[in-house]
């Protein structure tokens, strides 16, 4: 193998670990601040692909469709934590998983009632297509690297909104204590339904973003969430920072494993076996890495007790 | 979640249950399908019934019962047991995953039911599990690949680079692209079921020495892969079995897909009079163009009617030679069974091309005349 080419797959891995903080920042928001296992946040993630497929393929311009999506998975996200979600903070976490179980499924025959079961046409705006030169004559597509830039931006962004602004202090007091923060004056339920919206919004840019190089179709969600939930245990409950670190480390782990494990059997068994074993233990490898997180660290990398 | 149980009487004689219409020879046949109505992949189980059901217009003496196995083998077995015990159905059809195909058929034909396979057939069921009762209407698993490896051979194509997911289905696809192929194997890379990004295959692909690109990713998966393929700038030729380029995902991928090939034992340009037909009055009925799958369902329901104008269902030893004999004018021209009851028929070489708007496949040249599978050395019965 040769340096390009490592090089260029530690970019895939970046890139794929960016993809999966988009989903698992809102995760984790949510998960962290309320406490709430949202097992629908894959549909938010759908619902997002989705609205970006219907509008840009109505209007033509791709960016129009982007901000459907937000604005889409942002209010579906409203809608539910208004109707639903609000009432399963006090339950216990069985119920939550029962509660949003059944969303995925209204949420999936919703979409197929709407748009069909044929998959969707959503494509990258023409000025993102076709590859890049990157330094090394290393040619990388270049919508990959806006998925990057948009994934720092937003973690940068999150960063800067809990640290620093006066939400922030209010999201990061409704985590410790929200008795507390209810008794002081804050409307904790308008607080609760505005870090559901955001974190349905990043679901649903991510949705949209990452439907334009896959496939929107129903329940492309679920695969992503079940990678998100994996970061966010390793990143440590509610944390960005984790989710952000976790996210690069399930990214790369998988690539890299993907792409390095099966030539390393290789050197000491026959090929087609390798090839077998190699692939199956590279599909493994997240969450094997999991487990030796938790071993040492059982909240997580940046998780609190 | 569970689809609403439909019973279907097809045509308008459907009130005259006392079957004094049924015709001379035939008499009715009640018909199980069990197919995948919801979640992902619901679009090849639509497509089958949609074909099924066109083909079997007006046709008094089928009645249809219709169940949705959501693509989970423990439904379809659910649903096996209540069409047999229950709706005491005669004949079954409609599965598309051969996962799911393992868990039924051979429960069915042990219960005297005949099962007819509108999609799917893995290999078992072609050789040592081969039934009486089991009809294959599609294809064995291995024959696309066998013709496409035929194919490259002719062809000129050297080096192949081999990707599919890491799955029995997967795996056989490869295995019977290796079966016929002479040249050479540069790579082989197994993915994982159900994988969304391919950014670090198509990196390898890009890396490698070989000219062509042979890849089995059905659904969702090839509508990723081919999309962050074509934005890759990797400018190998692309080509695979038609499950990735169907026309119900040829839509989704766009024109990515352009001048990919891909072998099919059918496309709706075939020129025969049976096939315009179909495709005319496929898109009178449902406005979408027809993809393989509503083909194999159409065919499906030809066949069933032929046998059934022929011989009594109840009379398993006649309406099995009835079906046999394939007495109908098959949608992929000519349709014969092998002794082991799957098809001997045409592997066509097809291309993706755009006609007008519409993303579509052409077909360029045989690439398996006559091609029945390896496995049937092995069916005895």
């Amino acid at each position: 193998m040769t340096t390009i080419l490592l090089i260029e797959q530690v970019l895939n891995g970046i890139q794929s670990g960016i993809m999966l903080f988009l989903m698992a920042a809102g995760l984790t928001l949510i998960f962290g601040v309320m406490g709430l296992i949202n097992l629908a946040h894959g549909s938010l993630y759908m619902v997002g692909a989705f609205a970006a497929a219907a509008v840009s393929a109505a209007t033509g311009s791709f960016v129009i469709g982007l901000i459907a999506a937000l604005a889409a998975a942002a209010a579906a996200g409203a809608i539910v934590e208004y109707t639903v979600i609000r009432r399963l903070y006090d339950r216990d976490h069985l119920d939550q998983v029962l509660a949003t179980f059944a969303l995925i499924l209204i949420f999936s025959e919703g979409t197929r009632y709407l748009f069909g079961s044929f998959p969707l046409f959503l494509d990258i705006p023409s000025a993102l297509q076709g590859p890049i030169t990157l330094p090394g004559g290393i040619q990388y597509p270049l919508y990959r690297l806006v998925i990057i830039g948009v994934g720092l931006i937003i973690a940068v962004g999150l960063f800067a909104l809990i640290a620093r602004t006066r939400i922030g202090i209010q999201i990061r007091a409704g985590e410790a204590d929200r008795e507390m923060i209810a008794a002081l004056g804050i409307d904790i339920s308008k607080l609760y339904t505005l870090v559901f919206a955001l974190g349905a919004a990043l679901a649903g840019l991510a949705g949209a973003m990452v439907g334009a190089i896959q496939s929107v179709q129903v329940g492309m969600g679920e695969p992503v969430l079940i990678l998100a939930f994996v970061v966010i245990v390793i990143g440590g409950i509610g944390s960005i920072k984790g989710a952000l670190v976790g996210a690069l480390l399930v990214g790369l782990t998988d690539t890299l494993g993907g792409v390095l494990l099966p030539p390393l059997f290789a050197t000491f068994m026959d090929a087609s076996a390798a090839t077998s074993v190699g692939s199956s233990l590279a599909s493994m490898s997240i969450y094997i890495l999991m487990a030796i997180v938790l071993l040492f660290r059982p909240t997580g990398l940046f998780g609190e007790a | 979640m569970k689809f609403r149980s439909i019973i279907l009487v097809a045509g308008l004689a459907g009130a005259s249950a006392t079957g004094a219409l049924a015709e001379a020879h035939g008499g009715k046949v009640k018909v199980g399908m069990i197919t995948t109505l919801s979640g992902g992949g619901a679009g090849l189980g639509i497509d089958v019934r949609d074909g099924f059901m066109l083909a079997a217009k007006g046709n008094e003496n089928i009645e249809l019962v219709i169940e949705d196995d959501q693509r989970k083998p423990e439904i379809a077995v659910q649903l096996a047991d209540k069409m047999i015990q229950s709706e005491n159905v005669d004949v079954m059809t409609g599965i598309i995953w051969s996962n799911l195909a393992m868990a039924v058929v051979p429960a069915a034909t042990a219960q005297g039911k005949f099962y007819l396979s509108p999609n799917a057939g893995p290999s078992q069921l072609a050789g040592k599990g081969c039934s009486p009762l089991y009809f294959n209407v599609s294809w064995q698993n291995d024959a696309f690949n066998e013709a496409a490896g035929s194919w490259a051979n002719d062809n000129g194509i050297n080096k192949v680079f081999l990707m599919a997911p890491n799955y029995p289905a997967g795996q056989d696809m490869i295995a019977g692209f290796k079966r016929t192929y002479k040249g050479e194997v540069t790579d082989e890379i197994y993915t994982k079921l159900g994988q969304t990004d391919y950014a670090a295959e198509i990196s390898q692909m890009r890396a490698s020495a070989a000219d062509t690109v042979y890849f089995f990713l059905p659904g969702g998966m090839g509508i990723s892969f081919m999309k962050q393929y074509a934005g890759s700038g990797v400018d190998k030729a692309a080509m695979g079995p038609a499950f990735s380029f169907d026309q119900g995902i040829l839509g989704a991928i766009g024109e990515a897909a352009l001048g990919v090939k891909n072998t099919s034992h059918w496309s709706k340009d075939l020129d025969n009079e049976a096939n315009k037909k179909f495709v005319a009055d496929f898109q009178a009925e449902f406005g979408r163009l027809p993809s393989l799958y509503a083909a194999q369902g159409y065919d499906t329901a030809l066949l069933l009617m032929s046998a059934a104008a022929k011989a009594d269902v109840k009379d398993t030893e006649a309406f099995r030679a009835a079906l046999n004999e394939a007495d109908f004018a098959s949608v992929r021209g000519d349709f014969k069974f092998a002794p082991n009851q799957h098809p001997i028929q045409d592997i066509y070489m097809r291309e993706v091309v755009k006609e007008g708007d519409v993303v579509t496949n052409k077909v360029i040249g045989v690439a398996a005349a006559d091609h029945s599978d390896v496995y049937g050395a092995d069916c005895k019965m």
